[in-house]
């Protein structure tokens, strides 16, 4: 390996022109957002693979049970669905509004921005808590109460685990996102951010529009498996 | 005495300074300390399950305690010593310096990783004491699921937790690489332990939020009756199987890739010279990453899978064996025409390539279909990877430590106890696994409390070998402990080393380096004009 | 084909045993012949050679070709049984073996073959995964609730050999072991002849059917309204939604536990579901049943002792 070829001073020292935001780690703020951001990126792509399990056990069950899923699927409200499938893409865009608010220096907007998208989410939630209850009045909550009519009951009983783990970790992901953008609203609040340094937003913005974008594979997958009135 | 200079050690003394620490180099020797105990108490199993079968009747414990032995041996030395040891101790304390950069990327989420690690092992601990787990590592369905009567469900959860510590790590180690590196330190003047960690890290990233789910699934169905996994529904425990493999499989090149990027190290510095076909050893743990990932059934060649699917899996095994055999010929070839300087690390080192290398080719024979049939679930297979995990990332490992070890504390260790520990526990090593190979063969199943007479006498040789063993390790912790009172101390570079940890001084300063190091020179650039001397 | 297992392993035993050798000797010559004690020496500043890399990449891929090539043609024949064979089924459950012959024998972890004639064992789990493994016939397979599979081997010397549980299942995992009695063909017969109390297999299967009012829809002249299930076994079926299947023991049992799953076309799905009413054991009369279901010559039921096993008709692969 080279030899350190000492030469003048780097970054460290200097605490001149040293930006209040940057990290004593980093040489420059732009370094310091690039590995944010390469970091939550590469966070996203482990939750990718954390869902992908159960992608992958719910394609190959549906394969196998294609009458138990469409059975079992037409017992979801594709309406309550389809509005929270709205709710959660207007909370993307507020999201992506709040970024933007914070990247032109509109503090009191990114504010606003975010309890908003925290208002649609919990719209979505408390959506989801209906249908929840409604599932638990119907039997359908897998183990011993389970009941289903018919002789598909047994892969019902898999598709409605897969249901609710589905549903469950992404209704986890949200609410974990609500403690983070009411910490980063609350940083909002308290003028932290500067167009030269936003990256909790920006990262923040990354998570949820990647907890949008699961519903978005998780609503037809889950709601609309036969719809149209007749199956392969 | 003159003056104590600064170190990251003696900056701070405070408990909190600890605990609270952002410092790499001190979360490093955090994860030293608890891999360490976790490393006695996968050994203690060890202890209690080569003591029972010494005897072919269950004699020492009952039938469900020598069930739980094995499971907990399993569990601890997986997740707790092997996945963390080399990347969460050597990495974490070296990799920064190597790179020629104040930290990693996040520290903070350095120092998360740790206590996400000593929380999932508490879950772990506690899941052991109050009654233990039973179902072997591999959590099987429907047994996991189903019938155990074991604490499943809290071994599941302190294993969960115990994956994020791994992902952080990973992410972290990750970003580092991409983003800090010193200026003039391009991609191909990096060490090669940096590329054994960036394709470890590509495997973290990637495999660790599989059996993350794998587990939640498992403790799913087993605690709400979910039904994923149950038959009876029309659901199929063999799937189990192969997302627990997609993720394990590829675990274990978490557990040798770091520990090979070591032997790197200490093979070039102790033949000073280069590594023998750089870019190819670089480049073969990249490959060993992406090929590892495809490979998983060959774990499942006799569970059901389809004779195609057995096809193409043993074929891709074979693929991936090849990079490993690769880096096997580079590291020799580096030694010839070297200057041999056989010091401690070095003993290690060589150890390890005799070790890996029957570990290695002994998965040739266990990729063989018609063989494995036969194979498969016997002695022949823990056989198989005790040799490459104990006989490979554990000497691998050790090489490291020993190598890191006066730059981590600033001391010397006793050289002559360091080469007969070496000595030692290579020759324990291969009494305790050689004679396993046959007992497999001969067909002793895994995971037997009592077996039929005539496998006594290679079992009593394998515990036999067990003893000397432990003997071996305890000698590790007894003369690496003594150095840290009575050590000599080191200087800057004892082993004359070229990488830019050994630039600056030992133990490091909290910051790592006075000025920003700058690279003009291609990796392990040992000449007639000495590297810096310490 | 345990000597063909055999052959197989030595053969990749002498190749890493080869390669062992040669790279510990290199290594240990090497540190030998270039030793320092000079902390300042350097050595030879080699960094590589494409040739070397390509030679040391495509010698060892070539090996493992050849490798997998003949481990893959043994694994083809240990997966495949003859057409000709003793039928055996098995269930396993914590912590036993049940073995049942056709003509009605039933064993628990012990099973009785004859020397010379090739032997498949078709079984389930009833619990847990369990694994059916024979040492001496280098044969292993999970044993999988809900699903069978098949273990076969023709055994080549007298004796009582190991049967052992290889697939953790719990407490008695390692007791889970028993013997295969193989004899000669004649103290097969002999043993075969006596203690059959309940008929064979089948005909345990025949009661069911009729117990369980199987044969009020399956009418063998097809005016039920189920199918005939008459030679049915071993062809394929069409079903409702266009797609064939096998008619095979895994189909019939699916038939019987899971009806509706894959009906065949013509028919209503009216076949109330078995679930949870019979044991894995009645489930094999059953399909043993269905199997012996032929109007062609030499139909009722089928026993071991039937010239369909006779001596092997292909030569056996040893």
């Amino acid at each position: 390996m080279g030899d350190a070829v000492a030469v003048h001073g780097g970054h460290g020292d200097a605490h001149a022109h040293h930006h209040p935001d940057l990290q004593h780690h980093f040489d420059t703020l732009e370094q310091q957002h690039e590995a944010a951001t390469l970091g939550m990126w590469l966070f996203l792509i482990t939750e990718v693979l954390f869902f992908g399990g159960l992608f992958l056990a719910y394609m190959l069950y549906r394969v196998w049970y294609p009458v138990a899923w469409a059975e079992a699927s037409r017992e979801l409200d594709i309406v309550l669905g389809a509005f929270n499938t709205a709710v959660l893409i207007g909370s993307s865009l507020t999201m992506a509004l709040a970024v933007r608010a914070a990247q032109t220096g509109k503090q009191r907007a990114t504010v606003v921005w975010i309890l908003l998208t925290m208002t649609l989410g919990f719209v979505f939630l408390i959506v989801k808590y209906f249908e929840y209850k409604e599932k638990f009045e119907h039997h359908h909550v897998p183990g011993p109460n389970f009941v289903f009519e018919g002789p598909e009951a047994g892969p019902a009983q898999i598709y409605f685990s897969l249901y609710f783990l589905m549903t469950g970790l992404h209704a986890t992901h949200m609410i974990i996102g609500f403690f983070i953008m009411a910490v980063i609203a609350w940083m909002a609040h308290k003028k932290r951010f500067t167009p030269e340094w936003y990256t909790p937003v920006e990262i923040t913005g990354l998570y949820w529009h990647f907890v949008d974008i699961v519903w978005i594979f998780l609503f037809p997958l889950l709601y609309l498996v036969d719809r149209a009135g007749h199956f392969a | 005495m003159a003056s104590t200079p600064l170190t990251y050690l003696n900056h701070e003394h405070s408990v909190a300074s600890w605990l609270l620490t952002k410092d790499h180099k001190r979360i490093g020797v955090m994860y030293l300390v608890v891999v360490t105990l976790a490393f006695f108490l996968g050994g203690l199993f060890a202890t209690l399950i080569r003591l029972e079968l010494a005897t072919p009747a269950g004699d020492l414990l009952s039938n469900d305690d020598y069930n739980k032995m094995f499971t907990m041996h399993g569990v601890v030395m997986v997740f707790f010593v092997l996945i963390p040891a080399v990347p969460a101790i050597l990495g974490n304390f070296v990799l920064p310096l190597m790179l020629g950069a104040k930290d990693v990327a996040f520290p903070k989420i350095n120092l998360l990783s740790w206590y996400v690690f000593v929380i999932g092992f508490l879950f772990t601990v506690y899941a052991m004491v109050t009654g233990g787990v039973d179902t072997g590592w591999t959590f099987y369905t429907p047994y996991s699921s189903r019938a155990s009567n074991s604490n499943v469900m809290m071994t599941g959860i302190g294993v969960f937790i115990t994956g994020f510590s791994s992902i952080l790590t990973g992410l972290n180690f990750m970003v580092t690489i991409h983003r800090m590196r010193a200026p003039g330190l391009t991609w191909f003047r990096l060490p090669l332990f940096v590329w054994a960690v960036y394709a470890t890290s590509l495997v973290q990233i990637l495999g660790t939020p599989v059996i993350a789910i794998t587990v939640l699934a498992l403790a799913v169905e087993r605690g709400l009756h979910f039904g994923i996994f149950d038959a009876a529904l029309g659901g199929d425990p063999v799937l189990f199987q192969h997302m627990f493999w997609f993720y394990s499989h590829p675990a274990v090149y978490i557990m040798i890739l770091p520990p090979m990027g070591a032997i790197s190290e200490v093979i070039a510095c102790f033949s000073r010279k280069s590594i023998f076909g750089y870019s190819f050893v670089a480049f073969s743990s990249l490959a060993i990453a992406i090929f590892g990932f495809l490979v998983w059934a060959h774990h499942m060649f006799v569970s059901g899978i389809s004779v195609y699917s057995a096809l193409v899996f043993s074929f891709l095994t074979y693929a991936v064996a090849i990079p490993s055999a690769v880096k096997t010929f580079n590291w020799t070839a580096t030694m010839y025409k070297g200057a041999i300087w056989l010091k401690a690390p070095m003993i290690w080192a060589i150890s390890f390539l005799a070790l890996f290398l029957v570990g290695g080719l002994t998965g040739l024979i266990t990729a063989a279909l018609g063989v494995d049939v036969h194979i498969h679930d016997t002695y022949f297979v823990v056989a198989h990877f005790h040799f490459i995990m104990v006989g490979g990332a554990v000497m691998g490992f050790f090489a490291g430590l020993h190598f890191w070890w006066p730059k981590i504390t600033g001391r010397m260790y006793s050289e002559i106890w360091a080469k007969v520990a070496a000595i030692v526990v290579l020759a324990g090593f291969i009494l305790t696994f050689g004679p396993q190979f046959i007992l497999g063969y001969l067909g002793m199943p895994r995971r037997y409390h009592v077996y039929p007479d005539e496998f006594q006498v290679l079992n009593v040789l394998s515990s036999a070998g067990a003893s000397i063993l432990a003997v071996g390790y305890l000698i590790v912790g007894i003369y690496l402990m003594a150095s840290l009172f009575k050590g000599k101390h080191a200087g800057a570079n004892p082993w004359h080393a070229t990488g830019l940890e050994w630039t600056t001084q030992s133990p490091p300063l909290p910051h790592n380096f006075e000025v920003q190091p700058i690279v003009t020179r291609e990796a392990y650039e040992y000449s007639s004009q000495e590297v810096t001397v310490g | 084909m345990a000597s063909r297992v055999d052959n197989l392993y030595f053969f990749i035993v002498a190749v890493t045993a080869f390669f062992a050798v040669l790279v510990s000797v290199l290594v240990i010559v090497f540190a030998a012949k270039y030793h320092t004690k000079d902390p300042l020496a350097v050595g030879q500043p080699i960094h590589g050679s494409m040739p070397l890399e390509l030679a040391w990449s495509i010698i060892p891929f070539l090996i493992s070709v050849v490798i997998f090539a003949w481990a893959a043609d043994v694994f083809f024949d240990l997966q495949r049984p003859p057409d000709q064979t003793i039928e055996i089924y098995s269930t396993a459950k914590r912590w036993m073996w049940k073995f049942q012959h056709l003509d009605g024998q039933n064993e628990i972890n012990e099973l009785h073959v004859p020397v010379g004639r090739a032997v498949k064992v078709t079984f389930t789990s009833e619990d847990v995964l369990h694994s059916m493994f024979f040492p001496s016939f280098r044969v292993k397979a999970d044993a999988i609730p809900g699903r069978y599979s098949t273990v076969w081997f023709t055994a080549t010397k007298i004796g009582e050999f190991h049967l052992f549980c290889a697939e953790y299942c719990g407490t008695s995992h390692s007791g889970m072991i028993g013997k295969v009695i193989v004899m000669e063909p004649a103290a097969y017969q002999a043993w075969l002849a006596g203690g059959v109390g309940s008929g064979s297999l089948s005909q345990r299967g025949e009661q069911l059917f009729n117990d369980l009012a199987c044969n009020t829809c399956h009418r063998s002249d097809g005016s039920g309204r189920g199918p005939s299930l008459v030679n049915k076994f071993g062809a394929p079926v069409e079903l409702a939604n266009g797609t064939s299947v096998a008619v095979n023991e895994a189909y019939v049992r699916e038939s019987i536990l899971t009806p509706q799953a894959k009906l065949v076309a013509g028919f209503q799905p009216l076949m109330p579901t078995f679930q949870g009413l019979l044991s894995e054991e009645s489930v094999i009369a059953l399909v043993e049943y269905v199997k012996s279901l032929r109007t062609t010559g030499g139909g009722g039921p089928r026993t071991a002792s039937e010239p369909s096993a006779t001596a092997p008709a292909t030569p056996q692969n040893k």
